[in-house]
């Protein structure tokens, strides 16, 4: 169905695709504060990759992703998310808790919340990717 | 901490096929251990209890809620969970031999210690929610047991015929149990037990009583519902020694007994349970002799031994009570190894049929040994323990109230039917003439002898010296059933009164019985229409009828066309949502017209794309027009200054246009299917739902119920989540188990997506290795 395409296609995906993975970390870590959140980003990255399904096609795709399968991503960001409530547990306080850490010598909080949005990110983003590839795949073996 | 100790035995089920690679045929007696080591904490515990003392193990589980893991061991809790370890540890190791080379012993094993482990939280459990779970919990078990030969289609449908009763009456339970709480203002049964005078004075009383009742009456198989339990003899024997004797059946009347300090003594109470009670023991022994089937017979007298308990627990005098609690031990022991010879013998010979065998004596001395001893109590002879149980019992029914005169002659047929059955089933075998049976018989190896041994040797062993039983364990669980301290003294003897005439009298007829049986089975076989038509009937009735329902609904509601269920769901709506909206709240249309150039940009914009979605006729154009009105809606919500639900809006409906025209490549062309009626239906369908939307979105705006609560989230934002971002704190932090709900769900819907088109396409591609592929992907 996708013709793996055109020139400017090609071109603005391979330019385009690692500026959209640095914005999708950049909406990632400043969501607490302005807008963003790991749901987002997760958005802005699987877009990126659709953008990169579209002009090059499936098995491009999956070499630009090495050894990552979009599966292992979901089952990787559900466990963050699981991880993320273990801290309040072990401190004997509520369920999901939000604990703080402050990292000395850089400007920076570590935190259940970020360890939770960075799982939200990447289920969302192995989710889509997941059943984008999965639609495609399917379509290229039927011609 | 007990609680571990107990909830251990799960752990232990989980690793039970670990056990069985190390350790081989032993691993019953390794798994034995434990209710074992159980059974030697609970008897430490024995003096304490016997000096009146409610030993209590507070455990939190959801205090918001008021649910409590709290276990609470008194007298009664005490009997039920020495009786659950100590006739558990015997039914594994008789297990291991019955079951010897079985190719799913690991699976029974797992089933049968989870059974055994939730039996006990049953019966320790201090709140109503936690005793349910445990509750339900021994109804999932016991249907694995009852089913475990699962390839066998008898086997399934009495194990269906269990869950659907005892899961049913699960229901009313749960109904009764959150009504009791309500009642009394506590979720906990030791409190509940201290406020008898204010639960039996409550509206709720009558309500609350009849669906606790339902639960323990389906649970504990009396009339009507009894009709399960003969047919859960499907299980193997082991099963049926431990669930059917003495612990899953005995649940019912455990809540019974627990409730009678709070429930019982009412005019209700004594009626119901005394009557049902009775009625269900005479039905248990008179349905028993018409079968030949060695675990029907035993079955069926378990029925009438549950109904005498109930009976007692009615009469709720402190004899009966006493009775009761006799009765309760007396019947366990015994009928367990009954139980366990049946499956001896069964075993051995390889048939069930008692007529089929004969003069197994001199083959199985020790078998036959401990079956008579076992049937002598079974039938009430001394000095057998049963005695002890049925002079009171009898005694108990004397001094009854109301119905007594009903209730003895209910009582003492029962009485002597069984007696009968006790003959049949510890003579019929044995002795008379050497039958040849389907497997040459042998003396039963020692594991599957040692518990009816141990527990036949018990029986006699209480009969000779009952003040083992009633100096420790009887008095206290007596005092826990009557709710104040009592005195037991049980003795064989209690002199020439009307209890022992009865007895001898019924001993006599039984024995009539015994020796015209298979002439009064010819007889009772005139019957068979009549009993047919049963309560079992009734159930298959019910069971007919979900079939022609779900049949029925299925194929109205839920008939795979997408249009379909989009018109059912869309008029539920307006139903609703109509009904609620123009009954209740008369619909306030209050604004004021202000509006910007741009806004109405962009409503025109929505506008459009909704109506040229309406009226395309390509897919893909339809797709887009779509994408327009989601993407000003993203504009809206930036125009209101939202920007992350802007953005969220705008990124989502970009992959959903993607999603859709992958997908939309692969149907066929628009066509038209509906004929001109049915568009001018549709097109009325979806204007009233769009009007009425339109309505609650109008009328919605001028109401304010509640106080809005981001006013806190606002104000908590930065000092206590450490985030200007209010969206994304809520969405991490503040309702941070929802998002963990929801993308939970995203991957469920993603691996849904993967296994329906990847399995799809293995199965055209592949057609011959089709199994083995969905079960790798």
């Amino acid at each position: 169905m996708v013709k793996s395409g055109t020139l400017i296609l090609h071109t603005a995906a391979r330019i385009l695709m690692p500026l959209q993975l640095l914005f999708s970390v950049f909406l990632l870590l400043r969501g607490h504060d302005e807008p963003g959140g790991g749901f987002i980003a997760g958005l802005v990255a699987a877009g990126a990759f659709t953008l990169y399904l579209f002009a090059f096609g499936v098995s491009a795709t999956r070499e630009v992703l090495r050894m990552v399968d979009p599966r292992d991503l979901i089952g990787i960001g559900l466990l963050l998310g699981m991880i993320s409530v273990f801290p309040a547990w072990f401190m004997d306080q509520p369920f999901l808790t939000a604990q703080w850490w402050e990292i000395p010598g850089i400007d920076f909080k570590a935190s259940t919340p970020l360890i939770f949005d960075v799982g939200v990110y990447l289920a969302v983003l192995g989710s889509v990717l997941a059943m984008v590839m999965t639609l495609m795949e399917v379509d290229k073996d039927e011609p | 901490m007990m609680q571990l100790a107990v909830l251990s035995g799960f752990v232990l089920a989980a690793f039970a096929p670990l056990l069985h690679r190390w350790f081989g045929a032993g691993t019953s007696f390794v798994l034995a251990a434990f209710p074992a080591a159980l059974a030697l904490g609970f008897l430490s515990l024995m003096p304490a209890v016997m000096d009146g003392e409610v030993v209590t193990y507070a455990v939190e589980w959801v205090p918001s809620l008021g649910m409590s893991l709290t276990f609470v061991i008194d007298g009664l809790s005490l009997l039920f969970a020495l009786l659950i370890t100590v006739i558990g540890t015997f039914v594994l190791i008789y297990a291991g031999g019955y079951l010897k080379g079985h190719p799913d012993l690991v699976r029974f094993h797992i089933v049968l210690v989870a059974f055994m482990v939730s039996m006990l939280g049953l019966v320790l459990a201090d709140g109503l929610i936690t005793l349910f779970v445990f509750w339900e919990l021994t109804s999932i078990t016991s249907y694995l047991l009852i089913g475990f030969n699962h390839a066998d289609l008898e086997a399934r449908k009495s194990a269906r015929q269990g869950l659907f009763v005892t899961v049913g009456g699960g229901l009313a339970l749960m109904a009764g149990l959150v009504m009791l709480g309500t009642a009394g203002g506590s979720w906990s049964l030791a409190e509940l037990g201290t406020m008898g005078d204010v639960l039996r004075e409550h509206d709720l009383y009558a309500p609350l009583l009849i669906c606790l009742l339902l639960g323990a009456f389906t649970k504990s198989a009396q009339f009507p519902f009894h009709f399960w339990l003969p047919n859960a003899m499907a299980a193997p024997t082991p099963v049926s020694a431990y669930l059917h004797s003495a612990t899953m059946v005995k649940a019912g009347i455990y809540l019974m007994a627990r409730l009678q300090p709070s429930l019982g003594g009412t005019e209700m109470w004594i009626g119901i349970l005394s009557v049902v009670g009775a009625f269900t023991m005479f039905t248990g022994a008179f349905l028993a002799i018409r079968h030949t089937n060695i675990k029907k017979l035993l079955a069926y007298s378990t029925i009438m031994a549950l109904g005498t308990l109930t009976m007692l627990l009615g009469i709720g005098t402190e004899g009966a009570l006493i009775a009761f609690v006799t009765f309760l031990l007396a019947h366990s022991l015994y009928k367990g190894a009954l139980f366990m010879v049946a499956g001896i013998l069964d075993h051995e010979t390889g048939t069930k049929d008692v007529t089929a065998m004969g003069g197994l004596r001199s083959l199985m001395p020790v078998t036959a040994l401990v079956a008579m001893l076992a049937a002598l109590s079974l039938a009430g002879i001394p000095p057998l323990f049963g005695f002890i149980a049925k002079e009171l019992m009898f005694e108990s029914v004397l001094e009854a109230g109301a119905f007594r005169w009903l209730i003895l002659l209910l009582a003492f047929s029962a009485a002597f039917l069984t007696i009968g059955v006790a003959a049949i089933v510890a003579l019929r075998p044995f002795f008379g003439e050497r039958r040849a049976t389907p497997r040459v018989a042998h003396e039963a190896p020692v594991s599957m002898l040692l518990g009816p041994a141990v527990l036949a040797v018990l029986s006699l062993l209480l009969g000779l010296v009952p003040v083992l039983a009633s100096m420790g364990l009887l008095t206290a669980a007596a005092s826990a059933v009557m709710g104040e301290p009592v005195t037991v003294s049980l003795s064989l003897w209690h002199g020439v009164n009307l209890p022992l005439i009865l007895s001898l009298v019924s001993l006599a007829l039984g024995y009539v019985l015994f020796r015209q049986w298979d002439r009064v089975r010819a007889r009772l076989a005139r019957l068979d229409p009549l009993i047919a038509r049963g309560p079992e009937s009734g159930y298959d009735a019910f069971m007919h009828w979900i079939t022609v329902v779900s049949d029925w609904q299925t194929r109205i509601l839920q008939n795979g066309y997408m249009r379909n269920y989009l018109m059912v769901m869309v008029l539920t709506l307006i139903a609703l949502i109509g009904n609620s909206l123009l009954l209740r709240h008369s619909p306030e249309i209050a604004f004021h017209l202000d509006v910007r150039f741009h806004e109405v940009v962009v409503v025109s914009l929505m506008v459009m794309g909704a109506l040229f979605a309406a009226i395309t006729r390509s897919r893909l154009s339809a797709v887009v027009s779509v994408g327009i009105m989601g993407f000003s809606i993203a504009l809206t919500f930036i125009l209101f200054s939202a920007p992350d639900l802007g953005i969220t809006q705008l990124l989502v409906e970009t992959l959903t246009v993607i999603l859709l025209v992958l997908v939309l490549f692969r149907l066929p062309r628009f066509a038209t299917l509906s004929t001109p009626l049915e568009r001018v239906r549709d097109f009325l369908v979806a204007g009233c739902v769009g009007v009425l939307i339109t309505l609650l979105v109008l009328t919605a705006w001028g109401i304010d119920q509640f106080v809005p609560i981001s006013g806190y989230m606002i104000e908590n934002s930065v000092t206590l989540a450490h985030g200007r971002n209010i969206v994304n704190v809520i969405l991490v932090d503040y309702r941070a188990l929802d998002t963990l709900g929801e993308i939970f769900v995203l991957a469920l819907a993603a691996i849904g997506v993967i296994a329906m088109l990847k399995l799809r396409a293995t199965e055209k591609s592949k057609p011959a290795s089709k199994e083995k592929e969905s079960t790798d992907g």
